[in-house]
């Protein structure tokens, strides 16, 4: 699950990571005062920041310096409600709802640090860099030499010389060290504690005054974990969420909005990445992918059918199912009971296989639906492709 | 032969008594499965389908029934600790079915694993089956057919897909093995592809990865350097957008890395037969037979 950046500085705050002060704002009177009190202390500018689930904010246009109270205003009416395009968005970008005002500071450095899994290992590492504001990936790939990583043992924790090694790795000099690797160690523990996949703190920065302090932050908290933080639950925000991705969360099904205009249900990871794969290589672009999970029944079937169908752009509908523990002649009562109630009106293709197929085919066949049957996943994808495109 | 797992393979169940648990427990046990123990804390002394003792560890189960392997269908917040007490009492193989477990909870597991003899199949996954000897997991038995083809997936539908058309075009399975969907977990497909290599009565593997991490890579080198039969390979996910989570909380292309084509070029350059799709996996492999 993804969080906002005003969400992962408060949390990154309660474990003793330096953050600069700020306040989310809903109007421009509000983000006036925020900037009003946020630069009472002689502070030349406040930083107003678009709140979007995307990285790439600041080059977008979605965040900006303001060198006075009212200018903050200013920013806040551009800002807020605009379609902010990052290169995470996509070309429609990302409607912003949400703007957080933040105190400015003196930057001397800008640096990276950030912890995630090496699934390689199994374990936790903690990255930093010099290369700071800059995206990790495009550092890995140019300058790879400038990636510091330290791999971080489950039972003991980040350890203080595994900090220190990296703050003296960045060139950190004098008070700065200290407050590093305070930094770091909290940085660790706000992961582990709240059971994120990444932190990233980018760019951390050093100021003129040998203060480190958070002047981006990201986490992402790990989906499996969230039944034991029933505290994080509430920082989900819907708006940022493709709304049919939410849909499919509450009846348990694992979906993924994508551009095309078939529609797919299938069973398994797996098959439903190979069943997309297929559908492109057939000429077509899938809709979406869409996991009934093993164990699927009517109820779950029916649930897909209506996520599939409430997409406009869906033209043709590609079931493919191997019915393992499932057996298809049930699979396929629940697929016909489905396209009943949903009142199916695009052509659907159906591919069934494994136990009791030719009762269900046979139950398709009698159904009195269009269905047209496909007897291998290319087979299915080609047919697929050929209804999308309406012949 | 076989690899993980034959007809002298004693398994016990960890969660027998939930609903997962007792139900492919029966299903384990219509297979002929030799499922000589079940474990639910404080359900010991009971017996499962008039049969199966249950325990209340694992321990004592395997004291009194010398179980050698065990499958856990225990829920998700519970199942990394499942995982330690089979680790603690000595099983040489633990199969974990559940999905969905923490990702830190699986990086402490791999830790306390750590020079331990116990080798882990998943989690996440469908389990292990050695045709006709032993079935432990919730792969549907009868689609399969006892062979010599070694079959290897991150992905539990794909197996069986695989499975299929291997048994579909008159040959069989030496051992299919599922070892999960999750980023951490236990065997690799290095490890298995090092047991197919010395299984004399495995004739070639099926090897099918997905998006996400570097193991496909890991499994080309060392197949380029190591298996000298054939290998028949496919990646799902070709067409998965970055930085989504495609299912399986492994399947997530981040930074560039973890790519279908890094994969399958990886693949191809050890030699391994590339399926055109999933559908073409058991034609692909019956026409390298051939050559």
């Amino acid at each position: 699950m993804k969080i906002h950046e005003y969400q992962a500085k408060e949390i990154l705050r309660g474990y003793g990571v330096a953050v600069p002060r700020g306040k989310l704002v809903h109007s421009a009177e509000e983000a006036v005062a925020a900037a009003r009190q946020l630069m009472a202390g002689g502070k030349s500018v406040s930083v107003v920041k678009a709140q979007i689930h995307a990285g790439g904010r600041g080059k977008g246009g979605g965040v900006k310096l303001a060198r006075s109270p009212e200018e903050a205003g200013e920013i806040f009416k551009r800002i807020m409600g605009m379609q902010l395009v990052t290169h995470q968005t996509g070309p429609q970008g990302q409607k912003v709802r949400k703007v957080y005002v933040e105190e400015g500071c003196d930057i001397a450095r800008e640096l990276y640090l950030g912890v995630t899994l090496d699934r390689g290992i199994g374990r936790n590492v903690m990255m930093a860099s010099s290369e700071g504001g800059v995206e990790i990936e495009e550092v890995a790939a140019r300058h790879p030499e400038k990636i510091l990583r330290t791999v971080i043992d489950p039972v003991v924790g980040l350890a203080g010389y595994q900090a220190r090694d990296l703050a003296f790795g960045l060139g950190v000099t004098g008070n700065a060290v200290n407050s590093f690797v305070k930094f770091a160690l909290g940085t660790y523990r706000a992961y582990e504690a709240t059971d994120s996949s990444i932190v990233e703190i980018n760019p951390l920065v050093v100021t003129k005054q040998g203060e480190v302090i958070a002047l981006d932050a990201k986490i992402n908290l790990d989906d499996n974990a969230l039944f034991r933080h029933k505290e994080l639950a509430s920082l989900r925000d819907p708006d940022e969420e493709d709304p049919r991705e939410a849909q499919a969360k509450e009846h348990d099904l694992s979906y993924v909005g994508l551009e095309g205009n078939i529609g797919c249900m299938v069973n398994g990871a797996g098959l439903a990445m190979s069943t997309m794969d297929m559908i492109k290589l057939a000429g077509g672009q899938p809709a979406n992918f869409l996991d009934v999970g093993g164990g699927a029944d009517e109820e779950k079937v029916t649930a897909a059918f209506k996520l599939l169908l409430s997409d406009p752009r869906v033209k043709a509908v590609l079931v493919n199912i191997f019915g393992g523990i499932m057996k298809c002649d049930v699979i396929a009562a629940g697929i016909i009971a489905a396209a009943k109630q949903v009142h199916l009106g695009v052509p659907l293709v159906v591919r069934l296989e494994g136990t009791n197929v030719e009762q269900g085919k046979a139950l398709l066949a009698s159904s009195g639906l269009a269905i047209t049957p496909a007897d291998d996943l290319g087979e299915a994808a080609r047919k697929a492709v050929a209804a999308a495109n309406g012949a | 032969m076989s690899i993980l797992v034959n007809r002298d393979t004693r398994v016990l169940c960890q969660g027998i008594t939930g609903s997962a648990g007792s139900f492919h427990s029966k299903q384990m046990l219509a297979y002929g499965t030799n499922l000589v123990a079940g474990v639910t804390p404080g359900k010991g002394g009971q017996k499962f389908e008039d049969r199966v003792p249950v325990f209340d560890t694992v321990s004592q189960a395997v004291r009194e029934t010398r179980a050698n392997a065990s499958v856990i269908f225990v829920p998700p917040p519970f199942a990394a600790d499942s995982i330690l007490e089979a680790v603690d009492a000595g099983l040489p193989l633990v199969v974990c079915i559940t999905e969905g477990i923490p990702i830190a909870d699986m990086v402490k597991v791999k830790r306390a694993m750590n020079g331990s003899a116990t080798r882990l199949i998943g989690p996440n996954c469908p389990g292990v089956i050695t045709p006709g000897e032993c079935k432990i997991g919730i792969m549907p038995g009868h689609i399969h057919r006892k062979g010599r083809i070694g079959i290897v997936s991150r992905s539990g539908t794909l197996t069986y897909e695989a499975v299929h058309q291997v048994t579909q075009l008159g040959m069989g399975q030496s051992t299919a093995v599922g070892i999960g969907g999750d980023p951490v977990h236990g065997l690799t497909f290095v490890d298995c592809m090092k047991l197919f290599a010395q299984d004399a009565e495995t004739d070639a593997v099926i090897l099918i990865g997905e998006i996400g991490g570097g193991e496909e890579e890991e499994a080309a080198d060392w197949i380029k350097s190591n298996y000298n039969k054939p290998v028949v390979g496919f990646i799902a996910g070709a067409t998965a957008p970055p930085g989504k989570r495609m299912g399986h909380a492994g399947a997530i292309i981040s930074g560039g890395k973890g790519t279908a084509q890094d994969k399958f070029r990886a693949l191809r350059e050890a030699g391994v037969h590339i399926a055109a799709g999933p559908h073409e996996l058991g034609a692909t492999l019956k026409s390298v037979l051939k050559r």
